[in-house]
């Protein structure tokens, strides 16, 4: 879980910093493909992640260990 | 007036009203009571009675007022009031008009508050420079709260509704009555010693009694020493703690924390989205550029018209070769001249006459030399012919023949006496032969004389 999180946060920087170097517009041809072949890979990534994300909850125990947590009147609040 | 008796109701409430007014005690009063009926108005004006066990009264506090509370009033509260009291002529009633309120019982909670806001800030524990900054993908968020209750409950709504990436960690917490301050210190430090990108910290509204904790020191320095960065979200906007001075960012409401801890996943897909369109934007656009440019430099004069490219290099090359040969031809003529002038030039020296003369001269000098080597050799000739006579006259052959002998001794002419010894074997060359002597008496003319 925190691994693919970490790579979606890599996945966004990236993918801005492909925009930014697109949108300036000097890169050689071949490296533009790459680049966008790249930022469309990391745009299906983190859309995929998005779309697909699942929230784990957990809840720390006083020893450290965890446990998945319930919440009670979850889902029906606000 | 004698004709109409009657007041009317506005003039007899205006005139208890300037009695009011007037009475000096009435003007500035402080009264304890508790609140009921405690209604806010949209304006930000605040209705309610003040009341105890015999007696209630009609009270208002305005907005402009109402603002610098620090708490927020709520029925069955004793509060300390100070004011005035005067007569809503509308009505016909008298009011209280709340100029400040404070909740009973607490004043020292507040000068404690005070007191500690004082020393942290002289402290530099709220300055900016401490704060940190939230990550923008947060992967884990810890929330440090009741673990029952409508904050959690909003808290994790709201996590979940915005960004289901994150993992969320709760961390059950008692946030008020007794031991909520050491809970809270607690589960800050056990949060550090996750890898939590960011604490919620927080609970729901309540009285100012039931936010205290977080108005304690110890929560204080437990959020400031958090290498995590926290957002504190403790009751409403009405009641700022100094948890929330503390905490690197503070939210009105727990939902509002929860939202200001991560991003909106909506927001974030049509960002991706964005950034996919620009991207798609910018390639198309650089592609087209690029085949712009491309058919360009295809139409451009060159690469239209390669030919003529080389066409002046042919030009001058042929210039050249014609050039080379006109050249050529008028240099092997040119030395044809020259070989013709010098041949007549050659002729004219020629050294044949020369020649000629110096064979004569060489003839002549011939027969010159014949000459003299004629006169030389006749003239030596003559020469060896006198020379051979006299050598013949002189022979010692011919003295010999008149008797004489020549001694030898080993080989050698004997002159004189002084060559011999007596008993010297001499050999005497005749004429006709030789004989052999001994000496046996020499007689030396120079002894004679003496």
């Amino acid at each position: 879980m925190a691994e693919k999180n970490v790579m979606f946060n890599d996945a966004m920087e990236q993918l801005e910093e492909i925009v930014k170097l697109l949108e300036q517009g000097d890169v050689p041809l071949e490296e533009a493909l790459t680049l966008y072949q790249k930022g469309m890979e990391l745009s299906k990534l983190c859309h995929d992640k998005l779309k697909n994300a699942e929230t784990q909850l957990v809840t720390m125990m006083k020893d450290g260990k965890e446990v998945p947590a319930e919440i009670e009147g979850e889902g029906n609040a606000q | 007036m004698a004709t109409d008796p009657y007041l009317s109701v506005a003039a007899l409430t205006k005139y208890i009203k300037k009695k009011f007014d007037a009475d000096p005690h009435l003007r500035d009063v402080y009264v304890k009571g508790e609140l009921s009926n405690v209604k806010i108005h949209t304006s930000g004006h605040i209705y309610f009675t003040l009341k105890d066990q015999k007696a209630r009264m009609p009270a208002v506090m305005f907005s402009a007022r109402a603002k610098s509370m620090k708490f927020r009033p709520e029925s069955g509260m004793t509060v300390l009031i100070r004011g005035d009291i005067s007569v809503y002529e509308a009505s016909g009633q008298y009011q209280l008009y709340a100029q400040s309120m404070q909740p009973d019982g607490i004043g020292d909670y507040y000068l404690a508050f005070e007191q500690l806001k004082e020393k942290l800030n002289k402290e530099g524990v709220f300055n900016a420079d401490h704060k940190q900054s939230l990550p923008r993908f947060p992967e884990k968020v810890a929330v440090i709260t009741a673990q029952t209750g409508a904050a959690v409950r909003d808290i994790i709504t709201t996590l979940k509704r915005r960004y289901p990436l994150a993992q969320i960690v709760l961390f059950p917490t008692l946030v008020q009555g007794q031991g909520a301050v050491q809970s809270i210190v607690q589960s800050i430090q056990q949060a550090n010693r996750t890898d939590s990108d960011v604490l919620i910290v927080g609970r729901g509204g309540g009285s100012i009694e039931d936010l205290w904790a977080f108005n304690e020191e110890a929560v204080a320095r437990a959020i400031h020493d958090s290498t995590i960065p926290i957002i504190s979200a403790v009751g409403h906007e009405t009641d700022t703690t100094i948890a929330d001075f503390v905490a690197d960012l503070r939210a009105a409401t727990p939902t509002a924390a929860a939202e200001l801890a991560v991003p909106s996943r909506i927001e974030l897909l049509e960002r991706v989205m964005g950034q996919r369109q620009i991207m798609f934007r910018h390639m198309t656009n650089d592609l087209e550029q690029r085949r712009i440019r491309l058919t360009q430099l295809q139409n451009s004069y060159p690469m239209a018209y390669p030919d003529r490219l080389y066409r002046p290099f042919i030009e001058r090359i042929e210039r050249a070769a014609d050039a080379l040969q006109r050249e050529t031809v008028l240099t092997v003529r040119r030395s044809g001249d020259r070989l013709t002038m010098l041949s007549r030039q050659l002729d004219n020296r020629n050294p044949s006459d020369r020649i000629r003369q110096a064979e004569r001269d060489l003839a002549i000098l011939g027969d010159r030399l014949d000459q003299r080597i004629a006169n030389v050799f006749n003239q030596r000739e003559q020469q060896l012919k006198s020379a051979i006579r006299t050598l013949d006259a002189l022979s010692p052959l011919k003295i010999m023949d008149r008797g004489y002998a020549i001694p030898f001794k080993h080989g050698e002419v004997v002159k004189s006496v002084d060559q011999l010894e007596l008993g010297d074997q001499l050999s005497l060359s005749l004429k006709d032969g030789e004989v052999k002597t001994v000496i046996e008496a020499i007689d030396s003319k120079e002894k004679e004389r003496d």
